[in-house]
Formats: C-alpha cells, sequence, structure tokens
C-alpha cells in the first residue's frame, strides 16, 4: 500500500510542476494579447492621458516579470487579485467601496459550469457505457454502424451547430426545452436541472462517441481472452459474458477516457455556454478576453489547467489502483 | 433672479409639472404583468455605478428602471421634469435654479432633497474621476443648496442646454452620503426596485409601491432584465417565447422575426451615425474644394442599402440627426454625382486625387465594405481612393485622430450644442476633422452663440446655419444614419411614439411599456 501513496504523491508533486509551468505560459500568452484594458474600457474616448491614469492604477506599468511573481505569490496564498474592472471602479470612486476579488466573481460561475458538468456526466456516461456495451454485444450489426456512425457525426461535428439543431428540435419546432439557460442563485433544483437540460444534452453528444468507442474496444479486445472462452463455454449467456467478467477488466480504459471528457466537461464548455446564455465559467471567460482582464482571465485559465491535470492525475492513478502491473514499473 | 419670457425649452420645463400630472393616453394602459427583457451590451464589469455605464444593459437597469435624474427626454424629444418639476435661468443661461419635487423617497426610505443631488453631481468630478459627464459637470462652478427641494446651479459660460444635459444617463440621482451603499445595492429613486442584480447575468425589480410617477407610469408588476450578448441567442429566446422584447435585431434573419405573427419589429431613426472624417489641416484636406469633391463622390443610398440592408437613412454630412431639436429636415440632399465631383477637383487645379482611406470593423460593422463601395464610386469622379484595412485592436488610439481620413462612428447626442462641442469646436481633443475657425470663423461663432441663447426660434436659425455650413464645407463625410431596430411580442403593448434617442424607447421600456 505504501507504494501507492508514493506514486500518489509523485504524481501530485509533477502536477504541480506542470501548473507552475503552466502558469508561466498562461501569464505570457495572455499578455501578448493584443491592445490593454485601458484602452478597450475607454473605447473611442482614450486619451493618452486617461490610458495613462489607468495603467497606472492597475500597476500595468511595471515590468512582466515582476507582476509575474506577484501574481504567483498571490496564487500560492489562493488570493487571485482583483479584477482590473472592479479596481478600475473603486479608482473612480475614490476608494472606500467594497469590491468582490476574482475568487468571488468565479466561484459561483464555477459552481455553475460544475453543475452543468455534473449533469451531462450523468447523463453521459451511463448512455454510453451501456451504448458501448451493447455495440460490443452486438458488433458489426446494424445497430453497432448506426450508433457508429451517429456518435461519430456528433463528434465531428462543431459545438455549436449541435446546439443549434437541438434548439431547433427541442426549443423551436416542439417547445419542450427553453432554449436559454440563464440560471440562477436561487432556483429550485429541478428548474435549474430543466434549464441546463439543452446545454447538457449538447454536450452529451460532444462526449459521447470517446467514451462509447472506448468501452465497445477494450471490451472486444478481451473477448479473444482464454478466460472469456471458459465463461463461454460454460454457456453463460452473451450479456452476462460481457457485464460480469469482460467489462470489470476492461475498467481502466476507460475510466481513462471519462476522466479526460469530464475534464473537458469543464474546460471545454466556453462555446456551449455562450450559445444557451449559461453563466458559468466559460462565459465569464469569455467577457472578460472582450475588455481583457487579465487578472480574470489568468484565473480561469489556470482552473481549467488545474481542472485537466487533476482529472488526469485521476485517472492516473486509478488505473494504477485497477491495474496491480503498472505498480511495480521494471 | 429675472423670470424670464420663456419660450422653447423653457416653456417644456414650467409645463413638465402638468404634463406629468395628466399624462398622455394612448392607448389602453393596464397595470400589472411582467416584462421579461433580453438585452446585449452586459458585462460582468457592470455595476449600479452610473458613471461607467456606456452600453444597452445597464442604461435600461439604471436610468431605465431603478434610478432617476433630474430631468427627463420623453419619447416624442421634449423635455420634461423627472426629479426636478421645474426650473428657470438667469437671461445670460448661467445661473440656473432648480425646484425639485418633493415627498419622494429613495428605495432605502432616505427622503430625497437638495443635498442628495449636490452629492450626485460632484460624483463626476475630481482630477482622477473618468466619468463620460465629467465635461459636462465640470462646467458647473457653484453649487448651492437654497432650501430643501431647490439648487442653485452656476455655469463657468452661459449654456441653455444645461436642463437637456442633466437627462444624460451618466447622471443619476444617488442618496447624499449613501453612495457606496447605493452604488453596492441599487438604490435610487426609480420606478423599480432592485431585487436581485448579478452583473452580466440578469437583474429583476419589482414596482416601487407609491411611486411619485404614480399610475402613469411603469406598468409592470415586475421586470426581467437578461443579459444575452449573442445575437443568435438573444433571437431564439424571442422567437421562443422565453423573452418578450429584444434590442438589436440581426437582420439576417430579420426575415424569420417577420414572419411570425406573434412579434412586431419596431424601428426608429435616431442620432447613431456612421461617419469619414478627414483631418482639414492635412493636405489635401486643407483644400475645400477636395472636401466638395469627396461630398459628391460618395453613394450615400448605396451604403444605406447595402451596409445598412435599409434601416438607416441617408446623411447630409452634418451630425445632427432626427432625434435632436433642431434637426435641420429640409436641408437639401447631397447626391452622388460623378460630374459634380469632376468639377469640384477641377476647381482644385486637379485631374485626378489619390488618397488613402483607414477602415476597420471597429468603427462600424460593414466599415470596410463601406469604403470599398465608396472606393468605386468615387472613381467615377476622377478620385483613387486606397481602402487600408486597419487592425480592430488599438483602432481608436491608433488610426482615429490620427490618420488623415478614416471611418468612425458617433453615437449622437441629445443637443445640437453638445454634439458640435464634443467633435466640432475647435481645439476639442475628439474633434475628429480638426475643424476650426481657419476653416469657417463663422461655425465657431455661431457654436458660441447659440449655446447661450435661449430664445430657441434664433436658436433654430443658428443651428440650420451652421448645419448648412458642415454640410457644403464640413471636414466630415456622413453618409449614414442607422436605425434602432428592436423587436417584442404580442404580450408587451408600447406607446405609438417610440423614444429615438437611444434603444428601447430610450432603454425606458420598463417605464412606458405595459402588458397587453
Amino acid at each position: 500500500m505504501n507504494s501507492i501513496l508514493r506514486i500518489i504523491l509523485q504524481r501530485l508533486g509533477l502536477g504541480l510542476l506542470t501548473l507552475f509551468v503552466v502558469s508561466i505560459v498562461i501569464f505570457v500568452a495572455v499578455n501578448l494579447l493584443p491592445g490593454d484594458f485601458a484602452e478597450l474600457i475607454l473605447g473611442q474616448g482614450a486619451t493618452p492621458e486617461t490610458v495613462a491614469t489607468i495603467r497606472r492604477d492597475l500597476g500595468l506599468d511595471q515590468p512582466l516579470v515582476l507582476r509575474y511573481f506577484d501574481w504567483l505569490r498571490g496564487m500560492l496564498t489562493l488570493d487571485l487579485g482583483t479584477s482590473f474592472s472592479q479596481l478600475n471602479r473603486v479608482s473612480n470612486l475614490g476608494g472606500g467601496s467594497d469590491t468582490t476579488t476574482v475568487v468571488e466573481q468565479i466561484a459561483p460561475r464555477l459552481s455553475n459550469t460544475l453543475f452543468l458538468a455534473a449533469v451531462t456526466a450523468s447523463i453521459a456516461v451511463p448512455f454510453s457505457i451501456t451504448l458501448g456495451v451493447l455495440a460490443a454485444l452486438y458488433r458489426n450489426t446494424a445497430f453497432d454502424r448506426s450508433a457508429n456512425i451517429f456518435t461519430l457525426s456528433s463528434i465531428s461535428s462543431p459545438e455549436f451547430f449541435m446546439a443549434y439543431v437541438l434548439i431547433l428540435f427541442l426549443a423551436v419546432l416542439n417547445p419542450i426545452l427553453p432554449s436559454l439557460s440563464n440560471i440562477y442563485q436561487g432556483m429550485p433544483f429541478w428548474e435549474r436541472v430543466e434549464k441546463s437540460l439543452l446545454p447538457a444534452l449538447t454536450l452529451t453528444l460532444v462526449v459521447t462517441a470517446h467514451m462509447m468507442r472506448m468501452t465497445r474496444a477494450a471490451i472486444i479486445n478481451l473477448l479473444a481472452s482464454p478466460y472469456i472462452e471458459m465463461a463461454r463455454l460454460k454457456g453463460l449467456s452473451p450479456m452476462r459474458v460481457i457485464v460480469k467478467h469482460a467489462l470489470p477488466n476492461a475498467l481502466a480504459p476507460i475510466i481513462n477516457v471519462i476522466a479526460l471528457n469530464l475534464a473537458y466537461l469543464i474546460t471545454g464548455v466556453v462555446v456551449v455556454e455562450v450559445v444557451f446564455v449559461y453563466p458559468g465559467i466559460g462565459q465569464l471567460f469569455v467577457d472578460s478576453v472582450k475588455i481583457r482582464d487579465i487578472p480574470v482571465v489568468q484565473a480561469c485559465c489556470l482552473i481549467f489547467a488545474a481542472a485537466y491535470i487533476l482529472l488526469n492525475l485521476t485517472a492516473d492513478i486509478l488505473s494504477i489502483l485497477s491495474n496491480p502491473r503498472l505498480r511495480h514499473p521494471k | 433672479m429675472t423670470r424670464l419670457n420663456r419660450r422653447g425649452l423653457l416653456k417644456t420645463g414650467v409645463a413638465a409639472g402638468v404634463l406629468a400630472a395628466t399624462g398622455l393616453p394612448i392607448r389602453a394602459q393596464t397595470r400589472g404583468g411582467k416584462l421579461t427583457a433580453g438585452l446585449s451590451g452586459a458585462n460582468t464589469s457592470d455595476s449600479w455605478d452610473s458613471r461607467t455605464h456606456s452600453d444597452l444593459f445597464m442604461i435600461a437597469c439604471a436610468q431605465g428602471a431603478v434610478f432617476d435624474s433630474l430631468t427627463e427626454i420623453r419619447a416624442d424629444g421634449s423635455l420634461v421634469g423627472e426629479l426636478a418639476e421645474n426650473w428657470e435661468a438667469t437671461p445670460d443661461a448661467k445661473t440656473w435654479t432648480f425646484n425639485l419635487r418633493q415627498g419622494v423617497t429613495f428605495h432605502n426610505g432616505k427622503p430625497f432633497g437638495a443635498d442628495d443631488v449636490i452629492a450626485s453631481l460632484q460624483m463626476h468630478l475630481g482630477e482622477e474621476s473618468k466619468s463620460a459627464a465629467k465635461p459636462i459637470v465640470e462646467n458647473i462652478v457653484e453649487m448651492t443648496k437654497m432650501g430643501d427641494h431647490q439648487v442653485q446651479l452656476t455655469l463657468n459660460a452661459g449654456n441653455a442646454d444645461l436642463p437637456y444635459l442633466l437627462s444624460d444617463y451618466h447622471i443619476l440621482m444617488y442618496p447624499a452620503g449613501q453612495i457606496d451603499e447605493a452604488i453596492a445595492n441599487g438604490i435610487g429613486t426609480g420606478l423599480y426596485q432592485v431585487q436581485s442584480f448579478d452583473p452580466g447575468v440578469r437583474m429583476v425589480a419589482t414596482r416601487y409601491p407609491d411611486h411619485y410617477k404614480g399610475d402613469d407610469a411603469g406598468f409592470f408588476d415586475e421586470i426581467e432584465y437578461i443579459a444575452i450578448n449573442d445575437n443568435t441567442a438573444r433571437m431564439n429566446a424571442l422567437m421562443t417565447g422565453q423573452v418578450d422584447a429584444v434590442n438589436r435585431i440581426d437582420f439576417k434573419t430579420e426575415s424569420l422575426l417577420r414572419a411570425n405573427p406573434q412579434l412586431s419589429i419596431q424601428e426608429v431613426t435616431g442620432n447613431q451615425h456612421y461617419i469619414f472624417p478627414m483631418l482639414t489641416n492635412v493636405a489635401p484636406f486643407t483644400d475645400v474644394n477636395v472636401r466638395r469633391a469627396l461630398k459628391y463622390g460618395i453613394n450615400r443610398q448605396e451604403l444605406v442599402d447595402k451596409i445598412l440592408l435599409g434601416h438607416g437613412k441617408v446623411g447630409n454630412d452634418s451630425p445632427i440627426g432626427p432625434a435632436n431639436q433642431y434637426y435641420n429636415a429640409d436641408m437639401e440632399q447631397l447626391e452622388y454625382d460623378p460630374d459634380q465631383a469632376k468639377y469640384w477637383l477641377q476647381q482644385a487645379g486637379m485631374d485626378s486625387l489619390n488618397i488613402d482611406l483607414s477602415a476597420s470593423s471597429a468603427a462600424f460593422e460593414g466599415a470596410v465594405d463601406a469604403a470599398q463601395l465608396f472606393q468605386a464610386s468615387a472613381s467615377a469622379g476622377g478620385i483613387n481612393i486606397n481602402v487600408i484595412q486597419e487592425p480592430a485592436d488599438g483602432y481608436w488610439s491608433n488610426v482615429w485622430l490620427k490618420k488623415p481620413f478614416c471611418a468612425s462612428y458617433w453615437s449622437g447626442r441629445a443637443t445640437e450644442d453638445w454634439m458640435f462641442s464634443t467633435a466640432y469646436e475647435e481645439g476639442v481633443p475628439w474633434n475628429d476633422s480638426q475643424w476650426g475657425s481657419e476653416d469657417s470663423a463663422r461655425f465657431q461663432e455661431l457654436l458660441i452663440m447659440a449655446r447661450a441663447e435661449l430664445d430657441s426660434d434664433k436658436r433654430r436659425e443658428q443651428y440650420y446655419e451652421m448645419q448648412q455650413i458642415l454640410r457644403d464645407d464640413g471636414g466630415v463625410l456622413v453618409p449614414m444614419f442607422a436605425n434602432y431596430v428592436q423587436a417584442l411580442n404580442n404580450r408587451i403593448a408600447t406607446p405609438e411614439t417610440v423614444g429615438n434617442l437611444w434603444q428601447m424607447d430610450n432603454a425606458r421600456m420598463a417605464e412606458r411599456w405595459w402588458a397587453a
């Protein structure tokens, strides 16, 4: 058991290192964006003096390296800073007003995104595993082929296209679901679920293909093994052979793919959130990029990176746990 | 303090009380119901600080529902008092006395009075202030409390437009001493009281009981404004009935909206105009004949048809639009005429003219296409325009006011003087044609004269003349005025006249519209 703990700690350490490297990339990339906050917020009214005032107020005139270490220090204490637009407002007021920090700004949005990810996962994971099992069971039949064609074509279309197709069929032609997912704090749970259903279905269509095909491939791979043949020779039904005997051994790669797709549900929702006006972190991200609100953009990027790294880590650890061979690397 | 022989705008000021008391019943208006609107122009950085407001969402939330100003411009363009009951000025239009409405309370119960007016105006001052209304308020050199419900404002120079200027959406009335709290929670004197506000997401407000505007305004029990910046999502929300009204309809899907019997489209021409300013102090634009040649080389109707898809009106090289009081609608229209363009080029001593025109989508949507259409039409008149596509980022700081000939826009101003003194007065920072007394001493003289002129007939003459000077000699091509186009469904009814100063009935649909 000690070895597992060591592996987990090792992986966590590597994850932190990755995050550090990512933070440098994010910082440099975000600061390379053309245009700056002062000019965008002032628009047509940007005069050299007002631009200079805003840049000075926000510390944008400091050298890049200095700003990076400031940001890094804040990050280590979980202080992601205050968004430019808030700072700008405060300096406008002459101080003394309450401000919301980036953390306070992101927290409700992140929880909305996590909610959407949870709704999607609870639909997509059972759906795609079932579909994968069935496809393995009836492999090379018309069912298998049509399931493949359907999932592959939905993953190959751009998300916004799938979103509009769903809106057309489920909101415009048959008004069953709302096309506007404007959920808010204090909305009753089931109403929230109903409002989130269309974006969740869109995301389901996007992530199903991966999980379903991996399930199918992993199971079919195992079906050639001697112990499966043994089970079959015992006279077990094909369904029982697959679910009871093949599936547990196929779990490692399936879990891997599920974890990767869950990460996608957090980091890849930008387009879907914009189409459905869902107030999640993706939309906050787009809004902030538009006005070059660097602290918010950086924090969002970092959260995306952390979610990705963490879920990958989980996938690694889970597959190590489910496969003892991986615990003893040669 | 002398009482004047009030005419024109002063008359409306005095009549304010009467008008507000009687209202103007047009159709049966009923109290009750809910207005759900999907509006663009929202951002997560939005707040109740009116100094930062610049787009529709917050203007509709703040001035349109939760807060009030001293004065209000009605849908027909006339000026009435909002928190000010009436006002009067000295004959030089320098000292103004405002009598405030009595018995008004903020949503937190604090009574409204003279201190609030002074504190709210002072919010815009200070060296560090980035308020867009600073240029207006700066001209007030003295604010005196004459009584609990009377304030006297003294200007550094006469300005007959002051009551108009005070209707600006940046200048809202906040409770003195509680301004921070009011900005944090949205505490105003408006018709609706904030229930919840999530910046960049939504705002819900309910009708404030016993409001001073009584039963003549604010007909909904509840309003919900949903931030939908994405065009397609906004149109979808309207089509599927999740919102009752949307601003800025997408022209590409307009036919679908028109085909739906439940929906109606509202279209008004306001002051928003798209322009091609040239720097009149840079050759060859120093020569008035060159400017005239360009005026005849542009096909305005084609631009309205192709760039605005018909949702607009041809301009006449004057920034004064139909939403202005002294708009000269009868001025002879400049027409596309390549022969005239050639003639004026010859007057300038040239056979042909080669110039660069900078454009970018930052100026206005379709600006590059507009520049190319201009290029095509001008070539018939011997003018060779080289269109330079500039990056949208940094357009306002690197191109506008810097390149000798470029594309730009103005959302327009409520008063002639405000527009002229923002962009056509000699030496002001945003004078995008460097228009000065060298070009037309008469124009600058009229500008100063008209500003302090209280007699509205004289003012009209002066402003008409200024519009003519700009049409004939001006350095800004104003080929088109863009309409405000919005749509609503049949659950909502509106008055016949809808405001054209801003989108959505001057952003006051919560006040003026009702549930059908």
